[in-house]
């Protein structure tokens, strides 16, 4: 098999996001379409890779072998792989990271990475039962552990008690992030919002408010991953590199986090570390990110750690502007989690699709001139941190 | 007695480590220590991830841990509504034991101050469940 050097992400596109009525193929063959005409030169004929990052279609719509399902409905016949990758909120960057090694050894040629979720249906208590399973079941969850509001509220008193941070920095993140989301047709929520309404919105765990927490939804996108040589048989638009990345997991239970404290996210600075060295850039080279933001708190904290400021100044960084366009690194240029909403398996994949097009200079809210950026995605309740680096030049 | 009747909700029923809840009835919250390398485990665990060897011991934690961090749970998942709401709390107990639990609804939220003194003791709930909290140290 030809071992090939670089590695290109050529098209993608989603499905509308939100709370749908719509079934979990239904969106993931609506996210396929919506890909495939994207870029109008490719055959579904010859995608010979899939893979299908989602991580409830074992417990909401009760589908578990689920990649087969999904190639049936969006036409496509693999012939070199075709499963699916369960990482929960990053399980569509974890896809991508695989295609990239599938493309590069030769396995597959053209790979789809998509990703989708289900997560309203009419039993509504089965999302809140399933939220138990994607932490340790047996000891957090037996304490009632489970929604992750609880958890991100811990992270920010203790933000706020080693830093000083303020809750109308907190604030600053989701105005930005909604005003980014209101330009975008496929958003969960395309309004934005005053910072007076961010701080008074009701409480859902002090000090976070229902602005600063992302919702969950319904929907789905996807990629597709090839090498730069099959791409131009595809595309004229510039070939957008995977550049590097890396994937960092040093804990599981929430009693044995590997910081100093909740604010201090050790496996995030060792991705970060371990994702620049990869791809032979470092923070200072990123145009544009797109952060897990599924909490304010954790955009704040992701600025530091990704070393686009220090340690500790996250407040201040994102107070001043330097995370928004015109400052140092926009951040979350379509709206991010706290906007364009968060169907787990799919997010990796949104994020994607918004850097293609940030690269290609084709975005609605186009950061000028972006050639490297970054995405990021944390994990269960905090216990893994993803990293893609994106970029122009291989 | 085992992990069926654990926590408010059961998780799980078949674990290694049952002998936790036969202590927990017996009035100690127990955690385990490797005899091959000395690390210490809360929750327990009769085999050691450190070292991969399965030769442990009991040991009870009857010292006084610290208040790390903690949160009001306003909002609780399905089979905990009825719970909420209730405090979730980090404690350090030192010598590598860092333990996940609830308050004891006796701590009011005015009187808690990060740092405070903790002890560690079983609760008994509805019916024949029981679990552990957090006390006052």
């Amino acid at each position: 098999m030809p071992e090939r050097k670089n590695v290109c992400i050529i098209a993608g596109d989603m499905s509308r996001w939100g709370v749908r009525e719509a079934s979990l193929v239904d969106v993931v063959q609506e996210a396929a379409k919506e890909c495939f005409d994207d870029i109008p030169a490719l055959n579904r004929k010859d995608i010979d890779g899939f893979l299908f990052a989602s991580s409830y279609c074992g417990r909401n719509p009760f589908q578990v072998n689920a990649a087969p399902v999904m190639a049936e409905r969006i036409g496509v016949k693999p012939i070199n792989m075709c499963t699916r990758v369960d990482t929960l909120c990053a399980g569509g960057s974890s896809g991508i990271i695989l295609a990239t090694g599938l493309v590069k050894a030769g396995i597959a040629d053209v790979v789809m990475v998509a990703g989708g979720e289900k997560l309203y249906t009419p039993q509504r208590w089965e999302t809140f039962y399933s939220e138990l399973a994607s932490i340790d079941h047996d000891w957090d969850g037996a304490q009632g552990m489970g929604l992750p509001p609880p958890f991100f509220a811990m992270t920010a008193k203790e933000h706020m008690k080693h830093y000083g941070t303020k809750k109308e920095q907190l604030a600053v993140v989701s105005v930005k992030n909604r005003r980014n989301g209101a330009t975008n047709p496929k958003a969960q929520f395309q309004k934005e919002i005053t910072m007076e309404e961010a701080m008074a919105a009701r409480p859902i765990v002090p000090p976070l408010g229902l602005f600063d927490c992302c919702p969950i939804t319904d929907g789905a996108a996807a990629v597709i991953v090839t090498y730069p040589e099959k791409a131009k048989e595809f595309t004229d638009r510039p070939l957008v590199y995977i550049k590097g990345s890396a994937q960092a997991a040093l804990h599981s239970m929430s009693a044995n986090w590997p910081g100093e404290h909740l604010a201090d996210w050790v496996h995030l600075r060792t991705a970060a570390k371990r994702a620049y060295e990869v791809a032979g850039v470092g923070p200072d080279d990123i145009d544009v990110a797109q952060t897990h933001d599924c909490f304010t708190i954790s955009e704040i904290i992701e600025m530091e750690e990704l070393g686009f400021c220090k340690k500790g100044e996250g407040g201040p960084f994102v107070e001043s502007g330097q995370n928004d366009f015109g400052g140092k690194v926009p951040v979350n240029t379509e709206g991010g989690l706290l906007s364009v909403g968060h169907p787990f398996g799919a997010t990796g994949i949104r994020q994607a699709i918004e850097m293609l097009k940030q690269l290609q200079g084709r975005a609605t809210r186009q950061v000028e001139g972006a050639k490297t950026g970054l995405t990021h995605n944390l994990s269960g309740l905090n216990v893994e941190h993803t990293i893609l680096i994106y970029g122009l030049e291989p | 007695m085992g992990f069926e009747n654990f926590g408010s909700v059961s998780f799980t029923t078949e674990a290694k480590p049952v002998d936790f809840v036969t202590y927990l009835e017996q009035g100690k919250v127990m955690a385990t220590r490797c005899k091959e390398c000395g690390a210490t485990y809360f929750p327990p665990k009769m085999d050691c991830p450190k070292c991969l060897q399965s030769d442990v011991e009991w040991f009870e934690i009857k010292g006084k841990g610290k208040l790390v961090t903690y949160t009001v749970v306003n909002y609780g998942p399905a089979g905990f509504e009825d719970d909420a709401p209730y405090i979730l709390a980090i404690g350090d107990f030192g010598d590598g034991v860092n333990i996940f639990g609830r308050l004891s609804r006796g701590i009011k939220e005015d009187d808690i101050k990060l740092g405070m003194e903790l002890k560690v003791a079983p609760k008994k709930l509805l019916g024949d469940r029981i679990t552990f909290e957090f006390q006052k140290g």
